[in-house]
């Protein structure tokens, strides 16, 4: 394609404007974590690790951390399970309701979080005894389900079920067909989906906010309850900055293993 | 005594919502046999075999494997095995596991299956492609793949759809060849399900010619294509040359559709007469196709409808456009004309 040049020179600057709203704040957060002053003045008046190392003294913090992770493992877990089930299921029989159970599956991903918030807090305060962390869980399984199925169901498909029937026809019955053949075939989109799910776990805040028991801390309820305390404020920034610093390392395997899974997991 | 039946199919019948798709099917495979399936595209002739395979779930009839109903059996607890029409080799597993599958699944010892696989895949030449995974494989090297994999477990009854449908015309004459000496080499039953004429007529012991989800004929290629049974079977097989029953009145002297073989049909030039003993009548010829070896003319009948008529390019000026538009005279010796029902 060729363009001319007023195009191409139009078209960069849009990019740098795209980028640098994107990524200038961001690095703003990263250099302000190194920030010496007292109230995060720009420009830093000087480099120091102080802030950090008075993150990872705060208490509250490190427990926001340990919940956050434990509840995005075990979301994830259970939506691994469920999520996969239902893909196959969906996949690989014909039943009455098949659609509109398809649909069932995805809608809590399309549906506002304050909705499901809102829903999940009725049932479980009125009729379920109140919020713990098990309703907090349940709540945020609600969207992890949906992204497990969204990825091992697109590989389902394109693998297909011609597969299936050959391992049949060579005398493997269904849980030998499952554990030798379907299974290794979705294991890169499940880690994949996996990824995604506990990420989405790990920064939902609205679904969260309605569905945690009291005094139940997950990370970014700390730092939206922290945001405007002036004194915690360079505590934030560093948690800030290191989840963008760790969020890299899973976008990045996750983008890998979708790639990896284009050239080997289709049908031969 | 062995039962000399390896396959028997009895009122099977398989809908698919309003389409019946395969319609009271009778039919027995001998041992050792290779039956070719032949049918257009959505006869019904896959789904007889998904069904013998154990895919698909009759709605009525039976099937017996060597004289056992297996008609409700999964497929993985039946003695036999397929070679899909996309070979559906394992991905992830190299060519050594993938032949290697069906045995480790039966949980025969290691040491016996790698030596089972390696000789499965000296048997298909592909001795040297072990470590390969699918994708590296050309499409007649997957197609053997699958075919060791198959014959590895050493079934009884030998499943191929459409098995050679992915490849190009060379490698195709080459696997038809192949595939026909393994199957005498290893004596197992093949039931072959194919559109390409061609392609039954070279391999089968017998064909069964399906339609509509029925069987229009079974036979060996010779009786398939000297004497169709019905007006499908000799279109579908071979060049369709009927005769109306307008026209057979008037050449034969006998109502109803007839057919003759374009091969049987010999063109005469003015002046030429037809030898005792023959059927004859004259027309005109509207096309000529020079297909190198041999030339096919299209002959308009008086009465209405063609004829096809073929003549080798044996010898002689084999430029023979100018005929186009000439009235030729055709004639065929009288026991190559076969009369044909409509339907059975």
């Amino acid at each position: 394609m060729s363009t001319s040049r007023g195009t191409k020179i139009a078209l960069s600057i849009f990019a740098i404007i795209v980028f640098g709203f994107v990524y200038i704040p961001l690095s703003v957060v990263l250099i302000n974590s190194f920030n010496a002053g007292e109230t995060l003045s720009w420009p830093p008046s000087g480099l120091s690790i102080k802030w950090w190392q008075r993150a990872i003294d705060n208490e509250g913090v490190r427990e926001a951390i340990v919940t956050s992770v434990i509840l995005g493992l075990i979301a994830t877990a259970i939506a691994l399970v469920l999520g996969t089930l239902a893909s196959l299921a969906l996949s690989r029989f014909r039943f009455f309701g098949q659609d509109a159970i398809s649909l069932l599956i995805i809608l809590p991903i399309a549906l506002p979080g304050i909705v499901t918030g809102i829903a999940l807090n009725n049932v479980f305060t009125s009729y379920l005894g109140g919020l713990t962390f098990l309703t907090l869980i349940i709540g945020h399984a609600t969207f992890t389900i949906v992204v497990i199925y969204n990825n091992a169901l697109a590989r389902l498909r394109r693998t297909g079920s011609s597969l299936d029937d050959a391992s049949a026809d060579l005398g493997a019955g269904p849980w030998t067909t499952f554990r030798l053949v379907t299974f290794p075939l979705m294991r890169s989109a499940l880690i994949a989906g996996s990824v995604l799910a506990f990420g989405l776990s790990f920064d939902e805040i609205i679904v969260t906010t309605f569905t945690a028991g009291p005094g139940i801390t997950t990370l970014p309820i700390w730092i939206y309850q922290n945001l405007f305390r002036p004194t915690q404020a360079p505590i934030v920034n560093v948690v800030a900055a290191a989840l963008v610093l760790i969020s890299i390392l899973p976008i990045y395997v996750a983008q890998k293993l979708s790639s990896d899974s284009e050239r080997g997991g289709g049908i031969m | 005594m062995v039962n000399p039946v390896a396959i028997s199919l009895r009122g099977l019948t398989r809908r698919f919502g309003d389409v019946v798709a395969v319609n009271s099917i009778d039919l027995d495979v001998l041992h050792g046999e290779f039956l070719s399936l032949l049918g257009p595209s959505g006869s019904g002739k896959t789904t007889v075999l998904r069904m013998i395979a154990g895919f698909e779930r009759p709605d009525a009839g039976t099937i017996e494997l060597a004289g056992t109903d297996v008609t409700m059996t999964a497929p993985y607890a039946r003695d036999v095995n397929t070679v899909f029409q996309d070979y559906a080799l394992f991905p992830h597993m190299t060519v050594a596991e993938n032949v290697q599958y069906g045995l480790r699944v039966k949980k025969v010892a290691k040491a016996e299956r790698v030596e089972r696989a390696q000789a499965a895949l000296a048997s298909v030449r592909l001795a040297d492609y072990e470590d390969r995974k699918p994708a590296q494989l050309s499409g007649g090297q997957r197609q053997r793949v699958a075919l060791a994999r198959a014959l590895v477990n050493r079934p009884k009854v030998l499943l191929l759809d459409e098995p050679l449908g992915a490849l190009d015309l060379k490698l195709r004459e080459q696997m038809q060849v192949e595939l026909k000496e393994i199957q005498r080499e290893v004596g197992i039953t093949f039931v072959f399900v194919t559109h390409d004429q061609d392609e039954a007529l070279t391999m089968s012991d017998r064909i069964v010619v399906i339609n509509e989800g029925r069987i229009e004929q079974i036979g060996t290629p010779t009786e398939v294509y000297e004497h169709p049974a019905t007006a499908f079977v000799a279109g579908f097989v071979g060049i369709s040359n009927l005769l109306d029953p307008v026209t057979a009145e008037q050449v034969i002297g006998r109502p109803g559709t007839w057919s003759v073989r374009p091969e049987k049909i010999h063109v005469h030039l003015s002046g030429e007469s037809a030898p005792a003993g023959h059927h004859c009548l004259n027309g005109t010829v509207r096309e000529v196709i020079y297909v190198g070896m041999s030339t096919r003319f299209v002959v308009d009948l008086p009465a209405g409808g063609s004829l096809m008529a073929v003549r080798q390019n044996s010898e002689g000026s084999t430029d023979l456009g100018h005929l186009r538009g000439q009235s030729v005279g055709l004639s065929w010796d009288e026991r190559y004309e076969y009369q044909v029902a409509d339907r059975i």
